[in-house]
Protein backbone atom coordinates (compact mmCIF):
# COMPACT_ATOMS: atom_id res chain seq x y z
CA UNK A 1 0.00 0.00 0.00
CA UNK A 2 2.93 2.33 0.93
CA UNK A 3 4.34 1.94 -2.76
CA UNK A 4 1.31 3.57 -4.45
CA UNK A 5 1.44 7.02 -3.08
CA UNK A 6 4.88 7.81 -4.49
CA UNK A 7 4.53 6.66 -8.24
CA UNK A 8 0.65 8.51 -8.17
CA UNK A 9 2.33 11.42 -7.10
CA UNK A 10 5.49 11.22 -9.66
CA UNK A 11 3.21 10.36 -12.16
CA UNK A 12 0.71 13.46 -11.35
CA UNK A 13 3.96 15.92 -11.14
CA UNK A 14 5.38 14.53 -14.97
CA UNK A 15 1.49 15.02 -16.49
CA UNK A 16 1.15 18.62 -14.50
CA UNK A 17 4.91 19.31 -15.79
CA UNK A 18 3.98 17.89 -19.58
CA UNK A 19 0.72 20.10 -19.39
CA UNK A 20 2.20 23.42 -18.35
CA UNK A 21 4.95 23.01 -21.18
CA UNK A 22 1.96 22.72 -23.52
CA UNK A 23 -0.05 25.50 -21.99
CA UNK A 24 2.79 27.85 -21.77
CA UNK A 25 4.35 27.10 -25.32
CA UNK A 26 8.20 27.36 -23.56
CA UNK A 27 10.83 26.54 -25.73
CA UNK A 28 12.15 23.24 -25.27
CA UNK A 29 16.01 25.17 -24.69
CA UNK A 30 14.37 26.63 -21.58
CA UNK A 31 11.90 23.85 -20.05
CA UNK A 32 11.92 20.85 -21.62
CA UNK A 33 9.04 18.55 -21.37
CA UNK A 34 8.83 14.81 -19.98
CA UNK A 35 7.95 13.91 -23.78
CA UNK A 36 10.75 15.88 -25.06
CA UNK A 37 13.29 14.30 -22.66
CA UNK A 38 12.40 10.87 -23.59
CA UNK A 39 12.71 11.52 -26.71
CA UNK A 40 16.11 13.09 -26.38
CA UNK A 41 17.06 9.92 -24.78
CA UNK A 42 15.90 7.71 -27.64
CA UNK A 43 17.93 9.87 -30.03
CA UNK A 44 21.12 9.14 -27.84
CA UNK A 45 20.78 5.64 -25.85
CA UNK A 46 24.46 4.12 -26.66
CA UNK A 47 25.84 8.00 -25.92
CA UNK A 48 24.11 8.46 -22.62
CA UNK A 49 23.93 4.76 -21.04
CA UNK A 50 27.79 4.30 -22.24
CA UNK A 51 28.30 8.12 -20.21
CA UNK A 52 26.10 6.27 -17.67
CA UNK A 53 28.21 3.33 -17.40
CA UNK A 54 31.78 5.18 -17.14
CA UNK A 55 30.32 7.34 -14.29
CA UNK A 56 29.33 3.80 -12.61
CA UNK A 57 32.62 2.63 -12.99
CA UNK A 58 34.01 5.42 -10.75
CA UNK A 59 31.47 5.34 -8.63
CA UNK A 60 31.88 1.21 -7.56
CA UNK A 61 35.76 1.40 -7.65
CA UNK A 62 35.38 4.32 -4.97
CA UNK A 63 32.85 2.21 -3.09
CA UNK A 64 35.40 -0.86 -3.18
CA UNK A 65 38.31 1.73 -2.17
CA UNK A 66 36.36 3.06 0.36
CA UNK A 67 35.23 -0.20 1.86
CA UNK A 68 39.20 -1.73 1.99
CA UNK A 69 40.22 1.88 4.03
CA UNK A 70 37.37 2.26 6.01
CA UNK A 71 37.13 -1.32 7.74
CA UNK A 72 41.34 -1.29 7.70
CA UNK A 73 41.27 2.18 9.37
CA UNK A 74 38.22 1.56 11.33
CA UNK A 75 40.15 -2.24 12.89
CA UNK A 76 43.51 0.18 13.25
CA UNK A 77 41.84 2.51 15.20
CA UNK A 78 39.65 -0.01 16.91
CA UNK A 79 43.01 -1.83 17.94
CA UNK A 80 45.51 0.88 18.79
CA UNK A 81 44.84 3.81 20.87
CA UNK A 82 48.28 5.29 19.18
CA UNK A 83 46.96 4.76 15.91
CA UNK A 84 43.71 6.54 17.09
CA UNK A 85 44.92 9.08 17.40
CA UNK A 86 46.82 9.19 14.86
CA UNK A 87 44.10 8.95 11.99
CA UNK A 88 40.77 9.99 13.93
CA UNK A 89 41.59 13.55 13.14
CA UNK A 90 42.71 13.58 9.92
CA UNK A 91 39.53 11.25 8.59
CA UNK A 92 37.19 14.02 10.37
CA UNK A 93 40.01 16.70 8.45
CA UNK A 94 38.71 14.91 4.99
CA UNK A 95 35.23 14.65 5.61
CA UNK A 96 35.04 18.34 6.57
CA UNK A 97 36.71 19.55 3.23
CA UNK A 98 34.38 20.04 0.64
CA UNK A 99 35.68 18.03 -2.37
CA UNK A 100 35.08 20.42 -4.90
CA UNK A 101 37.70 22.46 -2.83
CA UNK A 102 40.16 19.82 -3.24
CA UNK A 103 39.08 18.08 -6.65
CA UNK A 104 41.17 20.49 -8.92
CA UNK A 105 44.00 19.82 -7.00
CA UNK A 106 44.24 16.21 -6.87
CA UNK A 107 43.07 16.23 -10.91
CA UNK A 108 46.01 18.75 -11.46
CA UNK A 109 48.30 16.34 -9.63
CA UNK A 110 47.50 12.60 -10.52
CA UNK A 111 48.55 12.63 -13.91
CA UNK A 112 45.83 9.84 -14.79
CA UNK A 113 42.29 11.14 -15.02
CA UNK A 114 40.32 7.78 -14.31
CA UNK A 115 42.80 7.38 -10.34
CA UNK A 116 41.81 10.81 -9.64
CA UNK A 117 38.14 10.43 -10.31
CA UNK A 118 38.36 8.00 -7.95
CA UNK A 119 40.51 9.88 -5.29
CA UNK A 120 37.81 11.99 -5.44
CA UNK A 121 35.08 9.95 -4.88
CA UNK A 122 36.68 8.10 -2.23
CA UNK A 123 37.15 11.04 -0.13
CA UNK A 124 33.44 11.77 -0.14
CA UNK A 125 32.09 8.53 0.14
CA UNK A 126 35.10 6.77 2.60
CA UNK A 127 33.80 8.33 5.51
CA UNK A 128 30.39 6.53 6.82
CA UNK A 129 31.93 3.39 6.46
CA UNK A 130 34.76 3.87 8.46
CA UNK A 131 33.07 5.82 11.26
CA UNK A 132 29.86 3.28 11.19
CA UNK A 133 32.27 -0.15 11.30
CA UNK A 134 34.79 1.92 13.99
CA UNK A 135 31.23 2.39 16.27
CA UNK A 136 30.32 -1.10 15.30
CA UNK A 137 33.62 -2.78 16.35
CA UNK A 138 33.23 -0.66 19.88
CA UNK A 139 29.51 -2.30 20.09
CA UNK A 140 30.42 -5.38 21.90
CA UNK A 141 28.96 -5.66 25.39
CA UNK A 142 31.50 -5.71 28.49
CA UNK A 143 30.33 -8.92 29.48
CA UNK A 144 31.28 -10.60 26.10
CA UNK A 145 34.79 -9.30 26.03
CA UNK A 146 35.23 -10.56 29.43
CA UNK A 147 34.12 -13.81 27.77
CA UNK A 148 36.29 -13.99 25.36
CA UNK A 149 39.04 -12.82 27.87
CA UNK A 150 38.16 -15.62 30.80
CA UNK A 151 38.79 -18.24 27.93
CA UNK A 152 41.95 -17.00 27.23
CA UNK A 153 40.99 -15.20 23.41
CA UNK A 154 43.69 -12.87 22.07
CA UNK A 155 42.84 -9.71 19.68
CA UNK A 156 42.62 -11.44 16.51
CA UNK A 157 40.23 -13.99 18.19
CA UNK A 158 37.89 -11.13 19.59
CA UNK A 159 38.31 -9.47 16.26
CA UNK A 160 37.40 -12.22 13.90
CA UNK A 161 34.81 -13.95 16.33
CA UNK A 162 33.03 -10.97 17.68
CA UNK A 163 34.08 -7.37 17.04
CA UNK A 164 34.05 -8.03 12.78
CA UNK A 165 30.43 -9.44 13.22
CA UNK A 166 29.33 -7.22 16.00
CA UNK A 167 30.30 -4.42 13.47
CA UNK A 168 28.23 -5.96 10.28
CA UNK A 169 25.29 -4.06 10.87
CA UNK A 170 26.88 -0.94 11.07
CA UNK A 171 29.41 -1.50 8.11
CA UNK A 172 26.16 -2.32 6.23
CA UNK A 173 24.14 1.35 6.66
CA UNK A 174 27.47 3.09 6.56
CA UNK A 175 28.14 1.34 3.07
CA UNK A 176 24.76 2.27 1.92
CA UNK A 177 25.31 5.75 2.93
CA UNK A 178 28.76 6.07 1.29
CA UNK A 179 27.02 4.27 -2.07
CA UNK A 180 25.23 7.52 -2.95
CA UNK A 181 28.01 9.52 -2.09
CA UNK A 182 30.26 8.01 -4.26
CA UNK A 183 27.94 8.89 -7.15
CA UNK A 184 27.83 12.48 -5.80
CA UNK A 185 31.99 12.32 -5.39
CA UNK A 186 31.82 10.84 -9.00
CA UNK A 187 29.98 13.59 -10.25
CA UNK A 188 31.29 16.62 -8.83
CA UNK A 189 35.08 15.46 -9.71
CA UNK A 190 33.65 14.90 -13.38
CA UNK A 191 32.10 18.68 -13.53
CA UNK A 192 35.94 20.02 -11.88
CA UNK A 193 37.14 18.18 -14.49
CA UNK A 194 35.56 18.88 -17.10
CA UNK A 195 36.82 18.01 -20.61
CA UNK A 196 40.22 17.47 -18.66
CA UNK A 197 39.27 14.49 -17.21
CA UNK A 198 37.77 11.68 -18.33
CA UNK A 199 35.27 13.04 -20.69
CA UNK A 200 33.05 10.09 -20.80
CA UNK A 201 30.92 10.48 -17.87
CA UNK A 202 27.13 11.64 -17.07
CA UNK A 203 28.25 15.03 -15.54
CA UNK A 204 30.71 15.71 -18.87
CA UNK A 205 27.25 14.87 -20.77
CA UNK A 206 25.60 17.18 -19.07
CA UNK A 207 27.87 20.12 -19.36
CA UNK A 208 28.72 19.58 -23.13
CA UNK A 209 24.97 19.38 -23.70
CA UNK A 210 24.93 22.82 -21.77
CA UNK A 211 26.84 24.43 -23.68
CA UNK A 212 25.35 23.15 -27.23
CA UNK A 213 21.59 24.16 -25.68
CA UNK A 214 20.85 20.43 -25.88
CA UNK A 215 18.64 20.84 -23.12
CA UNK A 216 16.09 17.89 -22.99
CA UNK A 217 19.38 16.05 -23.49
CA UNK A 218 20.90 17.38 -20.25
CA UNK A 219 17.46 16.42 -18.65
CA UNK A 220 17.77 13.06 -19.58
CA UNK A 221 21.64 12.47 -17.93
CA UNK A 222 20.26 14.28 -15.53
CA UNK A 223 17.24 11.62 -14.77
CA UNK A 224 20.14 8.83 -15.83
CA UNK A 225 21.72 10.10 -12.77
CA UNK A 226 19.04 9.88 -10.13
CA UNK A 227 17.69 7.02 -11.45
CA UNK A 228 21.50 5.56 -11.01
CA UNK A 229 21.32 7.08 -7.07
CA UNK A 230 18.00 5.37 -6.23
CA UNK A 231 19.10 1.96 -7.83
CA UNK A 232 22.50 2.40 -5.48
CA UNK A 233 20.77 2.70 -2.46
CA UNK A 234 17.30 0.35 -3.14
CA UNK A 235 19.90 -2.38 -3.92
CA UNK A 236 22.82 -1.88 -1.14
CA UNK A 237 19.97 -1.65 1.21
CA UNK A 238 18.06 -5.07 -0.57
CA UNK A 239 21.84 -6.62 -0.17
CA UNK A 240 21.91 -5.20 3.66
CA UNK A 241 18.92 -6.67 4.76
CA UNK A 242 19.25 -9.98 3.21
CA UNK A 243 22.78 -10.68 4.85
CA UNK A 244 21.18 -9.79 8.18
CA UNK A 245 18.01 -11.94 7.94
CA UNK A 246 20.24 -14.49 6.47
CA UNK A 247 22.30 -14.41 9.66
CA UNK A 248 18.74 -14.31 11.74
CA UNK A 249 19.15 -10.92 13.15
CA UNK A 250 17.10 -8.64 11.00
CA UNK B 1 39.67 -29.07 50.55
CA UNK B 2 40.19 -25.46 49.44
CA UNK B 3 39.56 -23.69 46.47
CA UNK B 4 40.24 -20.30 46.75
CA UNK B 5 40.57 -18.16 49.50
CA UNK B 6 40.14 -14.47 49.79
CA UNK B 7 42.58 -12.72 52.01
CA UNK B 8 41.53 -8.93 53.51
CA UNK B 9 40.49 -7.88 49.51
CA UNK B 10 40.08 -4.14 48.75
CA UNK B 11 39.26 -2.26 46.10
CA UNK B 12 39.05 0.96 44.99
CA UNK B 13 38.10 2.92 41.45
CA UNK B 14 39.76 5.38 39.98
CA UNK B 15 36.38 7.52 40.46
CA UNK B 16 37.20 7.12 44.40
CA UNK B 17 34.50 4.74 45.04
CA UNK B 18 35.34 2.20 47.70
CA UNK B 19 33.72 -1.11 46.61
CA UNK B 20 35.21 -3.63 49.12
CA UNK B 21 37.23 -3.58 51.88
CA UNK B 22 38.87 -6.11 53.82
CA UNK B 23 36.37 -8.96 52.09
CA UNK B 24 38.18 -12.42 53.25
CA UNK B 25 35.95 -15.36 52.34
CA UNK B 26 37.15 -19.64 52.38
CA UNK B 27 35.48 -21.22 49.38
CA UNK B 28 35.62 -25.06 49.38
CA UNK B 29 35.80 -26.87 46.58
CA UNK B 30 32.27 -28.50 45.25
CA UNK B 31 30.44 -25.72 48.11
CA UNK B 32 27.48 -23.63 46.32
CA UNK B 33 27.86 -20.11 47.85
CA UNK B 34 25.35 -17.47 47.53
CA UNK B 35 26.85 -13.76 47.73
CA UNK B 36 23.79 -11.63 49.35
CA UNK B 37 23.79 -8.11 49.67
CA UNK B 38 22.08 -4.72 49.36
CA UNK B 39 22.61 -3.28 45.92
CA UNK B 40 26.20 -1.61 45.37
CA UNK B 41 27.85 -3.17 48.12
CA UNK B 42 30.53 -4.55 45.94
CA UNK B 43 28.91 -8.20 44.79
CA UNK B 44 29.99 -7.90 41.72
CA UNK B 45 33.36 -6.43 42.48
CA UNK B 46 34.09 -9.42 44.06
CA UNK B 47 32.98 -12.07 41.25
CA UNK B 48 34.73 -10.12 38.90
CA UNK B 49 37.80 -9.82 41.51
CA UNK B 50 37.57 -13.99 41.73
CA UNK B 51 37.45 -14.02 37.97
CA UNK B 52 40.60 -12.13 37.39
CA UNK B 53 38.79 -9.62 35.21
CA UNK B 54 40.13 -7.18 37.77
CA UNK B 55 42.63 -7.19 40.48
CA UNK B 56 42.54 -6.44 43.90
CA UNK B 57 44.03 -3.36 45.40
CA UNK B 58 45.24 -4.66 48.48
CA UNK B 59 44.40 -8.30 49.92
CA UNK B 60 44.94 -11.00 47.91
CA UNK B 61 43.33 -14.34 46.35
CA UNK B 62 45.44 -17.93 47.20
CA UNK B 63 43.87 -20.57 45.22
CA UNK B 64 44.59 -24.17 46.52
CA UNK B 65 44.86 -25.95 43.11
CA UNK B 66 46.93 -23.35 41.24
CA UNK B 67 44.75 -20.04 39.41
CA UNK B 68 42.57 -21.21 36.98
CA UNK B 69 44.04 -21.69 33.13
CA UNK B 70 41.44 -19.66 30.21
CA UNK B 71 38.35 -22.09 30.28
CA UNK B 72 38.55 -22.86 33.76
CA UNK B 73 35.77 -20.67 34.94
CA UNK B 74 32.13 -20.31 33.73
CA UNK B 75 30.96 -17.28 34.24
CA UNK B 76 27.42 -16.35 33.85
CA UNK B 77 26.00 -12.58 33.45
CA UNK B 78 23.00 -10.68 34.24
CA UNK B 79 21.74 -10.83 30.86
CA UNK B 80 22.55 -13.94 28.83
CA UNK B 81 24.69 -11.99 26.22
CA UNK B 82 24.44 -14.70 23.43
CA UNK B 83 25.93 -13.63 20.23
CA UNK B 84 22.87 -12.61 18.60
CA UNK B 85 23.91 -13.76 14.84
CA UNK B 86 24.66 -17.21 15.86
CA UNK B 87 22.64 -20.60 16.73
CA UNK B 88 22.29 -21.89 20.14
CA UNK B 89 25.07 -24.54 19.54
CA UNK B 90 27.54 -21.88 18.38
CA UNK B 91 26.83 -19.52 21.35
CA UNK B 92 27.53 -22.83 23.35
CA UNK B 93 30.74 -24.10 21.25
CA UNK B 94 32.37 -20.39 21.75
CA UNK B 95 34.37 -20.85 24.86
CA UNK B 96 35.41 -24.36 23.52
CA UNK B 97 36.34 -22.71 20.12
CA UNK B 98 38.26 -19.85 21.59
CA UNK B 99 40.72 -22.62 23.48
CA UNK B 100 41.40 -23.94 20.06
CA UNK B 101 38.81 -26.99 19.49
CA UNK B 102 37.29 -28.06 16.26
CA UNK B 103 33.74 -28.47 16.25
CA UNK B 104 33.51 -31.79 14.92
CA UNK B 105 35.65 -32.88 18.14
CA UNK B 106 33.01 -30.44 20.68
CA UNK B 107 30.07 -31.32 18.98
CA UNK B 108 28.91 -33.86 21.48
CA UNK B 109 30.15 -31.78 24.55
CA UNK B 110 27.64 -28.96 23.06
CA UNK B 111 25.12 -31.23 22.64
CA UNK B 112 25.82 -32.62 25.86
CA UNK B 113 25.38 -28.88 27.33
CA UNK B 114 22.23 -28.03 26.14
CA UNK B 115 20.38 -31.29 26.98
CA UNK B 116 21.74 -30.73 30.74
CA UNK B 117 19.60 -27.31 30.21
CA UNK B 118 16.83 -28.83 28.36
CA UNK B 119 17.43 -27.33 25.13
CA UNK B 120 18.49 -30.39 22.81
CA UNK B 121 15.67 -29.45 20.17
CA UNK B 122 17.02 -25.34 20.14
CA UNK B 123 20.54 -26.13 18.84
CA UNK B 124 20.20 -24.41 15.71
CA UNK B 125 18.12 -21.67 16.85
CA UNK B 126 18.60 -18.07 17.05
CA UNK B 127 18.43 -16.02 20.27
CA UNK B 128 15.60 -13.61 18.88
CA UNK B 129 14.17 -17.01 18.10
CA UNK B 130 14.16 -17.72 22.06
CA UNK B 131 12.30 -16.48 25.20
CA UNK B 132 14.46 -14.71 28.04
CA UNK B 133 14.28 -18.37 30.24
CA UNK B 134 16.07 -20.56 27.26
CA UNK B 135 18.35 -17.75 26.40
CA UNK B 136 19.49 -18.02 29.79
CA UNK B 137 19.50 -21.32 29.57
CA UNK B 138 21.72 -21.51 26.64
CA UNK B 139 23.60 -19.35 28.60
CA UNK B 140 24.22 -21.47 31.80
CA UNK B 141 25.47 -24.13 28.96
CA UNK B 142 27.87 -22.22 26.98
CA UNK B 143 29.15 -21.02 31.23
CA UNK B 144 29.20 -25.53 31.28
CA UNK B 145 30.15 -26.73 28.70
CA UNK B 146 34.39 -26.58 29.26
CA UNK B 147 33.23 -28.48 32.13
CA UNK B 148 34.90 -25.33 34.65
CA UNK B 149 36.63 -25.87 38.04
CA UNK B 150 34.18 -23.01 39.41
CA UNK B 151 30.89 -21.74 38.06
CA UNK B 152 30.47 -17.79 38.87
CA UNK B 153 26.93 -16.36 38.34
CA UNK B 154 26.27 -12.42 39.21
CA UNK B 155 22.14 -12.37 39.32
CA UNK B 156 21.60 -14.65 36.50
CA UNK B 157 17.59 -14.80 37.18
CA UNK B 158 17.22 -10.96 38.48
CA UNK B 159 15.62 -10.44 34.95
CA UNK B 160 13.45 -13.55 34.60
CA UNK B 161 9.63 -13.45 35.52
CA UNK B 162 8.87 -15.69 38.79
CA UNK B 163 7.91 -19.22 36.50
CA UNK B 164 10.90 -19.46 34.63
CA UNK B 165 12.93 -18.03 37.70
CA UNK B 166 11.78 -21.00 39.77
CA UNK B 167 12.30 -23.68 37.23
CA UNK B 168 15.80 -22.26 36.34
CA UNK B 169 16.71 -22.66 40.20
CA UNK B 170 15.05 -26.24 40.43
CA UNK B 171 17.54 -27.37 37.11
CA UNK B 172 20.46 -25.15 38.88
CA UNK B 173 20.31 -27.37 41.75
CA UNK B 174 20.65 -30.53 39.59
CA UNK B 175 23.15 -28.92 37.57
CA UNK B 176 25.51 -28.57 40.88
CA UNK B 177 24.27 -32.07 42.25
CA UNK B 178 25.55 -33.59 38.97
CA UNK B 179 28.65 -31.17 37.53
CA UNK B 180 30.11 -31.59 40.86
CA UNK B 181 31.44 -28.12 40.00
CA UNK B 182 31.90 -25.16 42.60
CA UNK B 183 29.07 -22.37 42.60
CA UNK B 184 29.94 -18.97 43.22
CA UNK B 185 26.29 -17.05 43.19
CA UNK B 186 25.13 -13.49 43.37
CA UNK B 187 22.26 -12.56 44.58
CA UNK B 188 20.20 -9.58 46.16
CA UNK B 189 16.74 -12.61 46.74
CA UNK B 190 17.02 -13.79 50.10
CA UNK B 191 14.63 -16.73 49.05
CA UNK B 192 16.56 -17.13 46.15
CA UNK B 193 19.60 -17.43 48.26
CA UNK B 194 18.18 -19.63 51.03
CA UNK B 195 16.74 -22.14 48.44
CA UNK B 196 19.49 -22.37 46.23
CA UNK B 197 22.85 -22.53 48.74
CA UNK B 198 24.55 -24.82 51.11
CA UNK B 199 26.41 -21.33 52.49
CA UNK B 200 24.56 -17.62 52.46
CA UNK B 201 27.46 -15.32 52.77
CA UNK B 202 25.85 -12.04 53.93
CA UNK B 203 27.53 -8.53 52.53
CA UNK B 204 27.44 -5.66 54.60
CA UNK B 205 26.68 -2.32 52.28
CA UNK B 206 29.65 -0.39 50.59
CA UNK B 207 32.12 -0.65 51.43
CA UNK B 208 32.03 -4.63 51.33
CA UNK B 209 32.79 -6.74 53.78
CA UNK B 210 31.80 -10.33 54.64
CA UNK B 211 29.19 -9.45 57.96
CA UNK B 212 28.36 -13.18 58.37
CA UNK B 213 27.89 -16.72 57.07
CA UNK B 214 24.37 -18.73 57.18
CA UNK B 215 24.94 -22.62 56.64
CA UNK B 216 21.81 -24.49 54.83
CA UNK B 217 20.11 -26.76 56.79
CA UNK B 218 18.44 -27.36 53.39
CA UNK B 219 18.60 -30.70 50.90
CA UNK B 220 19.08 -29.51 47.37
CA UNK B 221 16.11 -30.54 45.90
CA UNK B 222 12.71 -28.46 44.45
CA UNK B 223 11.07 -29.99 47.34
CA UNK B 224 12.84 -28.08 50.31
CA UNK B 225 11.13 -25.15 48.57
CA UNK B 226 7.88 -26.09 50.72
CA UNK B 227 9.59 -26.97 53.97
CA UNK B 228 8.94 -25.14 56.95
CA UNK B 229 12.88 -25.56 57.32
CA UNK B 230 12.87 -22.88 53.97
CA UNK B 231 10.72 -20.54 56.03
CA UNK B 232 12.51 -20.85 59.16
CA UNK B 233 16.31 -20.05 57.15
CA UNK B 234 14.33 -17.29 55.21
CA UNK B 235 13.64 -15.38 58.20
CA UNK B 236 17.03 -15.92 59.83
CA UNK B 237 18.65 -14.61 56.73
CA UNK B 238 16.29 -11.89 56.92
CA UNK B 239 16.99 -11.01 60.06
CA UNK B 240 20.41 -10.39 59.63
CA UNK B 241 19.95 -8.45 56.81
CA UNK B 242 17.93 -6.04 58.92
CA UNK B 243 20.50 -6.18 61.20
CA UNK B 244 23.49 -5.78 59.40
CA UNK B 245 21.35 -2.19 57.16
CA UNK B 246 20.60 -0.38 60.76
N1 LIG C 1 34.42 -0.03 36.90
C1 LIG C 1 33.98 0.74 37.92
N2 LIG C 1 34.41 2.01 38.04
C2 LIG C 1 33.98 2.79 39.05
N3 LIG C 1 33.11 2.41 39.99
C3 LIG C 1 32.66 1.15 39.94
C4 LIG C 1 33.04 0.25 38.89
N4 LIG C 1 32.43 -0.93 39.08
C5 LIG C 1 31.67 -0.78 40.19
N5 LIG C 1 31.81 0.46 40.70
C6 LIG C 1 31.18 0.97 41.94
O1 LIG C 1 31.48 0.08 42.98
C7 LIG C 1 30.37 -0.14 43.82
C8 LIG C 1 30.06 -1.63 43.90
O2 LIG C 1 29.64 -2.06 42.62
P1 LIG C 1 29.16 -3.54 42.33
O3 LIG C 1 28.76 -3.59 40.91
O4 LIG C 1 30.20 -4.49 42.77
O5 LIG C 1 27.88 -3.68 43.27
P2 LIG C 1 26.86 -4.87 43.39
O6 LIG C 1 26.89 -5.32 44.80
O7 LIG C 1 27.10 -5.88 42.35
O8 LIG C 1 25.48 -4.13 43.13
P3 LIG C 1 24.16 -4.66 42.40
O9 LIG C 1 23.50 -5.58 43.35
O10 LIG C 1 23.35 -3.42 42.19
O11 LIG C 1 24.60 -5.32 41.15
C9 LIG C 1 29.23 0.68 43.23
O12 LIG C 1 29.11 1.87 43.96
C10 LIG C 1 29.67 0.96 41.82
O13 LIG C 1 29.20 2.22 41.41
MG1 LIG D 1 26.10 -6.43 40.54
Amino acid sequence: MTRWPPILAGVAALLLWQGAVWASGVPAYLVPGPLAIVRAFLDAPALLLGSLLSTLVVTFTALAVSTGLGVGLAVAITASRWARAAIQPWAVALQVTPVVAIAPLIIAWVGDPFTALVACATIVAFFPIFSNTAIGLASPPGELLDLFRLNGAGRWATLRLLRLPAALPYFLAGLRISGGLALVGAVVAEFVAGAGGFASGLAYRILESGYRLQIPRMFAALVLLSAAGIAINAVLGAAGTWLLRRRGEA
Amino acid sequence: MSLLRIARVGRRFATGTEALRDASLEIAAGDFVALLGPSGCGKSTLLRLIAGLDAPDSGFLAWGDGAPAPGEIGFVFQDATLLPWATAAENVFLPLRLRGMAWAAARAEVDAALARVGLAGFAGARPRELSGGMRMRVSIARALVGRPRLLLMDEPFAALDEFTRHALQDDMLALWRDARCTVVFVTHSIYEASFLARRIVVMTPRPGRIACEIASPLPPAPAARFSPEYAALVGRVSGVLRAEMA
